[in-house]
């Protein structure tokens, strides 16, 4: 039974990481990813922004980037 | 573009070289892409914003970006911000709203402010101007590495926060998957005006109880300590970034923080109330001089047919006892080719420090810390945004953006005495923020 489960494992184990390797584009397929909206740090300001914001008024802060330091703010 | 391309094309086809270049030209071309910017053509991106931030009766705040990137050649980039930002209006003392007007001294300790019965006791001495200064340069290392180092600098009128920052990246599986790890050191400062105040001390209030001025004095000072106090804050964070496929990309982040010294907020105070809930003192709050945070970040982009979708899920708890979960979403419609609107909500919800308490019970032995900051108390919150972008024939593009932010804290199970259990000791509070956006 315990050898039946360590199959099982191995095989899901095996074919999440296939499916890791078949993840991803060919650089000729990267038209829409390369849009400057579509980049992880589009809207920098805004997101710089809402940051200070909600690192002012709540007790959590950070995640997409640095939580630590800042300011004193109030 | 196709014309460009197809001359250059005609033009270059009889070396191996040049076609090589040509059919680079043409897949930009027939992928409606621009060709690979040369290095040397790079010029400065430009970005601006001025935010307005307004609380009903509370803190109102105008905040300035200027912010400059540029490459200098096979993506060696540098990008320096300045942020300069202006603070005025009233924050939460901490104290609790009574039936009778409570007279409150000032956190300086000169002069005194007077809060009507009913009302929640807001603190106005708050006026305070920032500079922010942030520069950062990312170059490639070696392997398909980057490597990126920066630093950050805030200065205000009693608080200064100077941070570093270093982080590598490696790009694998043709470069769908990129692996970072990165760590900041900031170092703050922190000397308030009227000096920091003594744990749990009481708030001296002149109510003509004192001789003369010296003796007042005398009482305030020794309420307070007056030298300079700190904090350091480590933060490492690990992330991984996967193109799933030709319209989907995740990041998935997890983010370790320790920080060690002064956490306090010397401008909050507690109320010590009765069995009937009258205040009887204030005292000042006390926090922990460590803590320790996580966060488990996840985003995910999806380009639509005519806009982009961006939603993402943060979890973050600390040994402060303090869990919290963020979902936040940006959906991006492109009107035409050069418009677009863009709706934004955010959802956040926190509950509270293990130290969190609305008011002291007079009589009741003094927790080892204690602060009644609803910022740290169990609260949901939520704003509801929209944007909208427009690029001139220049390429220069505008952007408004007009949102409204709510906080609804909440009662973590605290039985209120007497008389508070008639008045809201939750308030919300509700906010507007408007910002104007400029990049050229």
């Amino acid at each position: 039974m315990l050898k039946k489960a360590r199959i099982t494992v191995v095989i899901m184990l095996f074919t999440q990481l296939v499916g890791c390797a078949n993840l991803g584009v060919q650089s000729w397929e990267r038209d829409l990813l390369a849009k400057k909206e579509m980049t992880l740090d589009a809207e920098g300001i805004d997101l710089g922004l809402d940051d200070h914001i909600y690192f002012s008024k709540e007790a959590t802060s950070g995640g997409r980037a640095f939580a630590g330091g800042g300011c004193g703010c109030n | 573009m196709q014309l460009i391309s197809k001359s250059h094309i005609v033009k270059n086809n009889k070396t191996v070289a040049n076609v090589n270049t040509a059919l680079a030209a043409a897949a930009c071309a027939l992928l409606g892409t621009s060709p690979i910017v040369q290095a040397d053509e790079s010029v400065w991106e430009m970005d601006t914003a001025l935010l307005y931030y307004g609380e009903t009766d509370r803190v109102t705040a105008v905040e300035g970006v200027f912010s400059a990137k540029k490459d200098f050649g096979d993506e060696h980039i540098f990008s320096g911000k300045i942020v300069v930002d202006s603070l005025t209006g009233a924050s939460a003392s901490g104290a609790v709203v009574q039936l009778n007007a409570q007279t409150y001294t000032r956190p300086s300790g000169k002069g005194q402010y007077v809060i009507d019965a009913g009302d929640i006791p807001l603190d106005d001495t708050f006026h305070d101007t920032r500079v922010q200064l942030e520069a950062q340069w990312t170059q490639p290392l070696w392997n398909d590495m980057r490597g990126s180092t920066g630093v950050h600098l805030s200065k205000e009128y009693d608080y200064l926060s100077i941070a570093v920052n270093g982080s590598l990246a490696k790009d694998f599986n043709q470069k769908n998957t990129t692996v970072s790890a990165g760590l900041s050191l900031a170092f703050d400062t922190i000397d308030p005006e009227g000096g920091r105040p003594v744990a749990f001390s009481e708030m001296v209030i002149d109510e003509g109880q004192f001789a003369n001025e010296e003796a007042y004095q005398a009482a305030f000072d020794a309420t307070r300590q007056k030298d300079t106090d700190d904090k350091t804050t480590v933060d490492l964070m690990f992330g991984v970034t996967q193109i799933i496929n030709r319209r989907m990309l995740m990041q998935f982040n997890y983010g370790y923080s320790m920080s060690d010294g002064y956490h306090t907020d010397p401008f909050k105070v507690l109320s010590v109330v009765n069995d009937k809930g009258l205040t009887q003192s204030l005292v000042h709050e006390d926090r922990p001089t460590e803590r320790n945070r996580q966060s488990f970040y996840w985003q995910t982009k999806y380009a639509l047919d005519s806009g982009v979708a961006d939603i993402s899920y943060r979890y973050a708890t600390d040994d402060w006892d303090i869990n919290s979960h963020t979902i936040d979403s940006r959906l991006r419609f492109n009107l035409s080719d050069n418009t677009y609107i863009q709706p934004h909500f955010r959802y956040y919800q926190q509950g509270a420090a293990e130290f969190y308490q609305p008011f002291l019970i007079k009589g009741i032995t003094l927790p080892t810390f204690a602060s009644s900051d609803y910022r740290l108390g169990e609260m949901t919150a939520y704003t509801l945004g929209i944007k909208y972008g427009v690029k001139m024939a220049s390429g220069n593009e505008w952007a408004f953006r007009l949102e409204y932010y709510q906080q609804d804290p909440k009662n973590a199970d605290f039985e209120a005495p007497g008389m508070l259990q008639q008045l809201d000791l939750y308030p919300s509070v509700k906010a507007v923020i408007a910002q104007v956006s400029y990049s050229f």
